[in-house]
């Protein structure tokens, strides 16, 4: 990139600068018009000048005067309307109108195209920025705070978009306006004029000089803002540290002092910015100061009239506002320029990856290669510690390799230095003869897998993380129609003019080849596949259960679902099931649901009667009221809250028990018992309305089978299906989208695939109630083919930031899975079980070796515990960054040593 | 069964006996109820124990494990209670218990339970003097058994 910003902005916005300077003298010719115009519609139209001789006058009249050429000579084309004195009135100020509107025309189009060759320069830049960070060596991140690389493509950027559009065309037009008025004052008198040169260029070349502090200020203000962002990314990133250690304290001293050495740097920026501005006042009144001296001795002297003095002081009242604005330019500038090569500095890192290594393919990535030869390989950070020393072997792709050894012998750097995540600082790899290290990223993306210790998942679905590693290409282009085309096709277009690459993310970027499928269709029983390898497929099948369908995307699964249910229903007859599930029955009420989905008999949809709000719509009150149960349950709103303070009154409010058996929070405890106490035991007559939509909402949340408070009995359970059945009866059309209710023979698009299932629910406290249901939904699903389905939907599952959602044991191995999911020809597995259980690590280790052989693919094992090691065909033992052993595991148990030793001890 | 009925169970549980019966009910409110069928296990000897039992009703077989296999040693019935040992201290279950009939039993977890003795001192004092009795209990019948075998 390059260091000038100018030369940046000139290379890439040549043309466009070129038209806008085109634009703005054009527009010059417009502005004089109107300028000149208001002189002839005063003149001629209204005190009526040229009317003196005759009544009407010619009015655009279009001839050639050659006079110049041949003495007499006008070509007269046109002769010109003849107008009076109101019709020129009236047609001069139209044409002031005109050139008015023109001039606008004109103001409006350069603003517009500076503004979006700006923003496509930003844009440009952004992505250029963005693009390197793609390319960074990878050791380079561990120098880099996350929250500096985003502030700085983010933030300090932003600043650039704006000045670009007047990078070139400002000086030059303000130059021009400040020459002419220099030029004027020269005409008059060149004396003056030299006067006035030799101050402007004082003012010249002490204000930027004066501006230079300000500058370096503006310049740390940057960067010390910069740290703070990566300081509070660090607080965020560490906050369980800070608490685990108790050291909030210390981080808040920190975080003061950098706000203080801040604060410190902005309150000298304003006093050095104030000094520069009144220096800038000063000198730019010096000028006048020196007409009046100066022109006012040669006025008095009678070498210059007073005339001519006065026309100096009148070109010169144009002259500072060009200047002051062209200083200004001109300070922005710098600003822009040092802000520029800050940030860039930053992301040019010494041994970047060349760009080729990163081009897009254009086909299936070719084969790895048959062998990779390690010669001499050397990792060390200072020269001194060796963490890998003059490491040489050779390593066929198809080889099942295990390394052992202890965890500072170099084994887990191997790893890294195979993957290419760590660079060598001496030493070779060839593959196939040729430079490891200068394959394209494609065809070691696809063709091999690297699994470490931690696992980074994207805030995206399950699928997707785990198709992440297919994505090396678009493989085929999204289909848009036809009015979608053309825009995307326009956007495209802008795309390329910013420099940013036109690939389409809504493109089909899966290679299924890769994973063994021939396209979407049958890609489902390969990802099922891998997850069963890692033992995953369990736990996505659970977060399936858990997920939900839309019937109208997916009709044909809904339909099977449905039929899932009915056969469920089938077997839920068997007397070994007996009590364990309470259907949902339109005229019965359900013990195990809450008042509130008793009442309902549906799933909410969007917020009128999620959650709490249900005890507040207005419509459900009427309904209420309508069945005539709206005090009864506010009658036992009044006793849940009485149980409630009884209960929980002696509790800290900071008991677990609170959060998760309370129906009222532990900040809302004590208002509900001045209320009862205030109440004094008068019933629920005597509670204000304002208190009633508190009490109403406790009803709504209790659940007979479970809080066993003895509240609903028979009669209440009749009324309250009544509110049922009146609810659903009366639902105004506004509301129907609010609410999908339970149909035995329909699917829930809102509901989860277990309710749907199930369509149920468990009854509360049947022992081992949970897993036998679990079991029978399992058969179920298994009989009807829909096992995988549910897969699939959980596959949807969003994995959360970083992953979050899944626990750490789940992560690891969705990473494992995305990797196996690629067939790589060679993988390297560096100790990315040690997280398992033993056994968990030993099952893994066979599912992925066993996949290895029966394709003769490679794979390199780097074990945590040795013992793993035993079902590899070679092994390599490391020791102090150099190869200890390397054989068959027969000739090391042979020949003893540091193997026999390893293998001893695990 | 509701929850004033599950309280005054609680209160014939000799541990609980002394605690008031507010803090019983809000035992009571936070424990689950659990209901087994015929032949079904509560908890298995030597498994890991997280749970105190108390049986609303139904009655239960006490089996232990012995080199000529699991023989019966005791009943459970209404009122009883099993599992403290287990979430008192730490050790795995010492006996298997089966309901011989459908079983009604409130689930004490040890979670819930620890949080009521640390919020309740008192309570835990009670539980205290109880099983200091039981100590007391169990070293008068040692002294009779060894005065009886220095008799014999």
């Amino acid at each position: 990139m390059q260091r000038n910003l100018f030369t940046y902005i000139w290379r890439h916005s040549r043309p466009e600068q070129i038209v806008i300077l085109g634009l703005v003298v054009l527009a010059q010719v417009f502005y004089f018009l109107s300028l000149t115009v208001p002189k002839a519609v005063i003149n001629d139209g209204i005190q009526g000048n040229a009317f003196k001789d005759s009544k009407t006058i010619p009015f655009l009249v279009f001839e050639f005067d050659l006079s110049a050429i041949l003495p007499g000579k006008v070509i007269r084309i046109f002769d010109g309307f003849q107008v009076d004195q109101l019709g020129y009135l009236v047609t001069m100020s139209f044409v002031f109108l005109g050139a008015v509107i023109v001039n606008g025309l004109f103001k409006k189009t350069i603003n517009t195209q500076k503004g979006r060759m700006g923003e496509r320069m930003l844009r440009r830049l952004r992505y250029e920025l963005y693009e390197r960070i793609l390319r960074f060596p990878p050791a380079h991140f561990r120098k880099v705070k996350q929250a500096e690389l985003a502030t700085m493509i983010k933030d300090e950027v932003e600043p650039l978009g704006g000045f670009i559009g007047d990078a070139f065309v400002q000086p030059m037009f303000l130059g021009g306006q400040a020459l002419t008025a220099i030029l004027f004052i020269m005409l008059q008198n060149w004396l003056l004029g030299i006067v006035v040169i030799v101050l402007l260029g004082v003012q010249m070349a002490i204000v930027p000089r004066l501006r230079r502090p300000v500058l370096v200020l503006g310049r740390q203000r940057q960067i010390t803002a910069r740290q703070l962002a990566g300081r509070i990314a660090e607080t965020a990133d560490g906050v369980h540290e800070i608490h685990i250690h108790g050291a909030a304290n210390y981080e808040r001293a920190d975080i003061a002092e950098r706000l203080g050495r801040i604060f410190k740097i902005r309150f000298d920026l304003y006093q050095k910015k104030f000094v520069a501005k009144f220096w800038n006042n000063i000198l730019s009144q010096a000028t006048p100061f020196a007409i009046y001296l100066v022109g006012g001795y040669f006025a008095i002297t009678g070498q210059m009239d007073v005339g001519a003095v006065v026309g100096v002081l009148l070109a010169y009242k144009d002259l500072p506002s060009p200047i002051k604005e062209l200083l200004d330019w001109d300070q922005q500038r710098q600003d822009v320029q040092i802000k520029y090569e800050q940030v860039i500095d930053q992301f040019q890192p010494e041994g970047m990856m060349p760009e080729t290594l990163q081009a897009l393919p254009d086909g299936p990535p070719p084969p790895l290669g048959r062998e990779l030869a390690l010669a001499g390989i050397t990792v060390s950070e200072d020269g001194r510690v060796k963490q890998l020393d003059s490491v040489s072997m050779v390593l066929p792709t198809c080889s099942k390799l295990a390394v052992i050894g202890g965890s500072s012998s170099g084994k887990d750097v191997l790893g890294q230095v195979l993957a290419r995540l760590t660079m060598p600082s001496a030493g070779s790899i060839k593959i196939d003869g040729n430079d490891f290290f200068q394959l394209p990223e494609y065809v070691l993306g696809s063709r091999t897998a690297y699994i470490g210790q931690e696992t980074y998942l994207f805030p995206l679905s399950v699928r997707d993380n785990l198709l992440f590693g297919l994505k090396n290409r678009p493989v085929a282009p999204a289909t848009y129609d036809d009015a979608l085309k053309d825009e995307r096709e326009a956007f495209w277009k802008e795309s390329v003019r910013a420099g940013n690459p036109a690939l389409d993310p809504n493109a089909d970027w899966i290679d299924y080849e890769l994973a063994g499928a021939t396209g979407p269709a049958d890609l489902l029983p390969c990802m099922v596949d891998v997850l069963k390898q890692v033992e995953l497929d369990e736990d996505i099948y659970a977060l399936g259960l858990r997920g939900t369908i839309d019937q109208a995307a997916r009709p044909d699964l809904t339909e099977r679902i449905l039929k899932a249910r009915h056969a469920m229903h089938g077997r839920l007859q068997d007397p070994s099931y007996a009590g364990l599930v309470e259907t949902f029955t339109a005229d019965r009420y359900n013990r195990n649901l809450s008042v509130a989905e008793n009442i309902l008999f549906g799933t909410p949809l969007g917020k009128d009667f999620a959650g709490d709000n249900i005890a507040v719509d207005p419509y459900m009150q009427s309904v209420l009221r309508a069945t005539g149960i709206d005090l009864d349950l506010q009658r036992v709103g009044l006793t849940i809250a009485e149980t409630m303070v009884e209960l929980f009154s002696g509790l800290s409010p900071d008991n677990p028990l609170f959060e998760q058996y309370s129906f009222i929070s532990a900040d809302e405890l004590p208002n509900v018992r001045l209320l009862l106490q205030r109440l004094g035991g008068k019933g629920i007559d005597a509670v204000p309305e304002a208190d009633r939509p508190r009490l109403m909402t406790l009803p709504f949340r209790y659940i007979e089978a479970r809080h066993r408070l003895g509240l609903i009995d028979a009669a209440m359970e009749e009324r309250l299906l009544a509110a049922r059945h009146a609810f659903a009866s009366g639902l105004p059309e506004s509301l129907r989208g609010a609410v999908e209710f339970y149909d035995f023979e329909r699917y829930n698009s809102a509901a989860t695939l277990q309710d749907n299932i199930l369509f149920g629910r468990l009854v509360y406290g049947q022992a081992q109630g949970e897993q036998r249901i679990g079991t029978l939904t399992s058969e179920v699903l298994n009989k009807l083919g829909l096992h995988n389905s549910v897969i699939e939907v959980g596959l949807e599952y969003n994995v959360g930031v970083g992953g979050k959602r899944l626990t750490a044991t789940q992560r690891q191995k969705l990473g494992i899975a995305r990797a196996l999911i690629k067939r790589p020809q060679l993988m390297i597995v560096n100790e990315a079980v040690a997280s398992f259980d033993g056994r968990t690590q030993d099952r893994i280790r066979d599912n992925i070796l066993a996949t290895a052989k029966k394709d003769d693919r490679g794979i390199v094992w780097i074990a945590s515990r040795p013992a793993q090691a035993e079902p590899f065909e070679q092994i390599v033992v490391m020791q102090g960054g150099r190869i200890a052993a390397h054989g068959a595991p027969s000739d090391l148990a042979a020949k003893g040593g540091l193997y026999a030793e390893l293998m001893a001890s695990a | 069964m509701n929850l004033n009925e599950e309280v005054e169970l609680l209160k014939g549980v000799p541990i609980l006996a002394k605690i008031e019966p507010a803090k019983l009910k809000l035992l009571a409110f936070t424990s689950e109820r659990m209901n087994f069928v015929e032949g079904q296990e509560i908890c298995h000897q030597g498994d890991p124990g997280d749970a105190m039992y108390v049986i609303l009703g139904g009655v239960a077989d006490v089996l232990i494990d012995t080199p000529a296999g699991q023989i019966q040693v005791s009943e459970m019935n209404k009122n009883d209670f099993f599992g403290e040992i287990a979430i008192l201290c730490d050790v795995p279950r010492t006996a298997t218990i089966k309901a011989r009939e459908p079983l009604n039993t409130l689930k004490i977890s040890k979670d819930t339970f620890y949080r009521m003795v640390g919020e309740f001192p008192q309570m835990a004092i009670e539980i205290m003097r109880e099983l200091a009795h039981r100590v007391e209990d169990t070293n008068k019948k040692l002294r009779e058994a060894t005065a009886n075998n220095k008799a014999a």
